[in-house]
């Protein structure tokens, strides 16, 4: 009887355990895309301030992955860094130094592309994020948003990215855009709509004094 | 068809078809108002009655509560003035045990003293020999006159030279008494001093058991009034038990703020333990092995307290024999000490992990690199904080006692409160419903009341023809 009890003892404790171990995921997974084309590849040093704030904010066991736009974005070559921080907190700070000299290396000699295909790099955002298995999903475009796609290149279709944070960063004015402003609101919602269409939430961060605000959750 | 048109009796005057409703309505209601009287009667008074029987059974339970309370309280206080009396006698047991069993070699030493001094005084009692008989017989003969004869005159002379020599020789014999007299006194001092430091010594004793006797005899006036249940003994008890339920409410709180400041300590380096990104639910795996380090901390404080026997809450522990308490003293001590190195060692781990971290939140801020502060008084402080927390959270046993018992009198007083008000809150429904069901056979009448006048008119008169038929005759 007694030996019963104690059988039966810890198996509730293991039940309860059981019970309690979350089975979603508590991890961030982000995916910064840089646009190297053109004249924004002067914006690049606004990027780098962002993944150093990220650097800072994320904690251990989540994902970080900065890649670049260029002609043909949905390549693994274009990703500069990514990393899925260790769990220990040392660990994760050396591993974020390390991030933080790639980076660094790459902005130092980053050179211009003459194409800017946005829609190929979110596919491969997508792609990792859903390897990384993070709880929380955010795609930060710093871009001006511009699409200007290589003949034959295809990416008319919808993008599927459920219960995706897309977050367009620092999207700057063109010089056509000055002359007719429906230009820039028309490619806003332009990607708002393949976005959302895509399952994901849409937002723009112009201010980057307010960096607080792009890891928020709506 | 809707409703609207469903009410139309006079199709295109809905005044008209209103009113006929009205009418319609206004009979029916009439019809119906016995009836209708007694159906919001019956209600009122099946809710009073229900309310009363509810608010009657809260009460009986209110009085069983108060009754339950009032036997806890007055066993609490027995108990309190039993342990009160045990330890009187024990401190009495000490005082007897430290001073009176000496008290043998107290009273052989008191009554050597005593015979040093009786002898002394014997001694000093002694006088030097009297003066030869002879004497007086010598003096009588020189006391005889001359007579003008020379030989006598000459034995005379010889006579008193003799015996003032004689008196001279007894005058510095009594001196010389005297003097080893006084010398033998003045030893007897130092043993008189010791007799009465010794006698002042077993005065205060005795003074002190007097003093632990009355304590007593007050405890025991307090035991017998529990005893006898006495209403002055109950309101004593139940402030004392409000007293007590704040003042260790008080110090939990604060034992709280230390569990908090604790947690906080080795949270953060716990990640490095148990992994920053596993969760148990909501909370972060690190959180939770934090916690459960800080109340095994607190358990262990608990048995240790129980085993030393200041507090009672596993009264299996207070109960076992002296050998296993003691093993078991010794485990959990060993268990706290060994959660204290471990706390401390995380606190330490803490400042470097902090220190790391702000020193590559300064690398993405800035490009410049700094030197850290290298001072060890952060280190040192939280190292000894992470040690002396957890030895601190042991006593929380002592206010976590006192506020199991005083909760158990402090919750019976607020349930027996509760209950008494939801009794006054049924009987007060139960009133609001009967008066409430009269209110509406009124307003029921009132919605009726052309033809209950016409009624009125007509039983007005049939009375009146009743009363005088023959002039309705006429």
């Amino acid at each position: 009887m007694k030996r019963f009890l104690i059988t039966l003892t810890i198996l509730g404790a293991c039940l309860f355990f059981v019970g309690c171990s979350d089975v979603n995921s508590h991890s961030r997974g982000v995916y910064l895309l840089m646009d190297t084309s053109g004249t924004y590849k002067n914006e690049l040093k606004k990027a780098c301030s962002i993944i150093y704030y990220l650097l800072g904010t994320l904690k251990p066991g989540d994902s970080l992955g900065v890649a670049r736009i260029d002609t043909g974005s949905f390549s693994e070559k274009d990703i500069v860094a990514k990393k899925t921080f260790d769990n220990r907190p040392s660990v994760s700070n050396q591993q974020k130094r390390l991030f933080k000299d790639r980076v660094d290396k790459f902005v130092a000699s980053v050179k211009g592309s003459p194409y800017t295909d946005i829609s190929g790099g979110i596919l491969q955002a997508v792609e990792y994020l859903n390897e990384t298995g993070a709880g929380e999903k955010y795609i930060l475009i710093f871009s001006d948003l511009k699409e200007d796609l290589r003949k034959g290149y295809i990416r008319n279709f919808d993008i599927e990215m459920p219960r995706v944070h897309v977050v367009a960063l620092n999207v700057t004015k063109l010089r056509s855009d000055n002359i007719d402003p429906r230009e820039y609101m028309n490619r806003l919602e332009y990607w708002q709509k393949r976005a959302q269409d895509g399952g994901a939430t849409w937002r723009v961060v112009n201010d980057l004094e307010r960096l607080d605000t792009i890891l928020a959750d709506r | 068809m809707s409703t609207a048109e469903l009410l139309t009796i006079v199709p295109g005057s809905p005044v008209l078809s209103g009113l006929i409703l009205f009418i319609i309505a206004l009979l029916m209601l009439y019809l119906a108002r016995a009836p209708s009287h007694r159906a919001i009667r019956s209600v009122g008074s099946i809710l009073h009655s229900a309310m009363r029987i509810a608010s009657r059974s809260v009460l009986r339970g209110e009085q069983y509560l108060v009754e339950r309370n009032r036997e806890v309280l007055l066993a609490a206080g027995r108990e309190a003035v039993e342990r009160s009396i045990e330890r009187e006698f024990q401190r009495v047991d000490a005082v007897v045990k430290r001073d009176l069993s000496a008290y043998p070699a107290l009273q052989l030493k008191l009554s050597e003293q005593i015979t040093l001094i009786d002898e002394d005084y014997r001694e000093s009692t002694e006088l030097p020999p009297p003066s030869p008989a002879w004497v007086g017989a010598v003096k009588a003969v020189a006391n005889i006159q001359p007579q003008g004869d020379g030989t006598v005159a000459d034995i005379l002379m010889e006579i008193q030279e003799s015996t003032e020599k004689q008196y001279k020789k007894a005058m510095n014999d009594y001196r010389d008494s005297m003097g080893v007299r006084h010398a033998l006194l003045k030893k007897m001092m130092p043993h008189w001093r010791k007799l009465a430091e010794t006698l002042y010594k077993v005065g205060k004793n005795i003074t002190g058991l007097q003093e632990r006797a009355k304590v007593i005899d007050r405890r025991m006036d307090e035991y017998e009034q529990i005893r006898a249940g006495s209403v002055r003994a109950q309101q004593t008890l139940t402030s004392s038990s409000m007293t007590q339920f704040v003042i260790s409410g008080f110090v939990l709180l604060i034992a709280f703020g230390g569990a908090v400041i604790n947690f906080n300590l080795i949270a953060l380096p716990m990640s490095e333990m148990v992994g920053g990104a596993s969760y148990i639910g909501r909370y972060p795996m690190a959180s939770v092995a934090a916690m459960v380090i800080i109340l095994l901390e607190v358990s262990m404080g608990l048995y240790l307290m129980e085993s030393i026997r200041i507090t009672n809450l596993f009264p299996i522990i207070g109960s076992m024999d002296d050998r296993m308490r003691r093993k078991m003293i010794w485990i959990t001590f060993a268990i706290l000490l060994v959660l204290a190195c471990v706390e401390s060692s995380l606190a330490f781990m803490r400042e470097q992990i902090a220190a790391d971290m702000e020193a590559l939140r300064h690398t993405l801020t800035t490009s410049e690199t700094i030197q850290p502060v290298n001072s060890w008084i952060p280190t040192v402080g939280q190292m000894v904080m992470g040690f002396i927390l957890p030895f601190a959270l042991t006593f929380v046993a002592i206010p976590l006692e006192s506020f199991v018992n005083a909760s158990r009198t402090v919750g019976g007083v607020v349930a027996a409160a509760a209950l008494r008000w939801m009794a006054f809150m049924f009987r007060l429904l139960g009133n609001t419903a009967k008066y409430l069901s009269e209110f509406l056979v009124n307003v029921y009448d009132v919605l009726i009341f052309p033809p209950l006048y016409i009624e009125r008119l007509a039983f007005h008169r049939t009375a009146e023809e009743q009363i005088h038929p023959q002039e309705g005759g006429l």
